[in-house]
């Protein structure tokens, strides 16, 4: 049984360019709507406040693991730890990991996310019914960038 | 994004939690065959007594990854794929959820908005 999720992505700009989006915690906001409140720092956690509409009183704390230049970028989180009134930070944690490529076309962008059998049983049945609303928002969010892309 | 999630999303993860443990992953391994099995058998080559099987799938039973039957004077026990499939429909929720976050990553870097 493999508990994980794998997500790969092309990206067409350099290494370089995408290693900074998910790096500078201003850029990485920007994409995954949040607004940290400080730099990545390997080893060093940091918080941010979830700008994604309807999840706007959500916290985000992750603690930063590895920065090796434009390879690999990981943090752990507790993944949709999203009732304020609840202290996640004594559970168990998921690893998420973005490993670069170079590609012809510009960058493979790979995302990993381990470590789901530790959650406990009954948060993630929660974490999971609560989402169900910004899961429907995402597809918004999604129809919006295709009809502004294509 | 179907109604149903939230009902079936406590006995997935309740799935999970069966399956956090050595002992019986290995017991699924074996089971996981088809084929059905009494729990001498399972207990079998491994350093498990009958006891410590039978509690083992009883927890397996519970989640319905297991199905245990009577074949007279003994139980054998068989794998249910079902609970598997739902905690595939998790982890693809998850998946899901990464895949619009890296698209908006994607229109954010390409569109060149630094």
């Amino acid at each position: 049984m493999e508990n994980q999720v794998k997500k790969q992505i092309e990206i067409a700009a350099p290494v370089s360019r995408v290693w900074r989006a998910l790096t500078d915690s201003r850029q990485f906001g920007e994409w995954f709507l949040v607004k940290m409140d400080g730099p990545f720092v390997a080893g060093q956690p940091v918080g941010g406040q979830i700008t994604h509409p309807g999840f706007e009183h959500v916290r985000m704390e992750i603690v930063v693991k590895a920065i090796e230049p434009e390879t690999l970028f990981s943090y752990t989180w507790h993944p949709y730890s999203i009732d304020p009134k609840v202290d996640y930070s004594k559970e168990e944690s998921t690893l998420v990991e973005f490993r670069l490529e170079a590609t012809a076309g510009g960058t493979l962008l790979t995302v990993t996310e381990t470590g789901f059998d530790k959650i406990p049983a009954a948060r993630r049945a929660e974490a999971l019914r609560m989402n169900d609303g910004g899961w429907a928002q995402q597809v918004k969010n999604i129809q919006a960038y295709v009809g502004k892309t294509s | 994004m179907s109604g149903k999630r939230p009902s079936s999303a406590r006995a997935k993860a309740a799935v999970f939690r069966a399956l956090g443990d050595e002992t019986r992953l290995s017991l699924l391994a074996k089971l996981s065959s088809g084929k059905r099995y009494s729990i001498a058998e399972l207990t079998e080559g491994t350093k498990l007594t009958r006891q410590a099987v039978t509690k083992h799938l009883r927890v397996l039973e519970r989640v319905r990854m297991v199905h245990g039957t009577r074949e007279g004077r003994e139980s054998l026990f068989a794998f249910d794929p079902q609970p598997v499939i739902e905690m595939k429909e998790y982890l693809d929720y998850v998946s899901k959820q990464w895949g619009v976050a890296l698209a908006r990553l994607k229109n954010f870097v390409e569109g060149d908005q630094e």
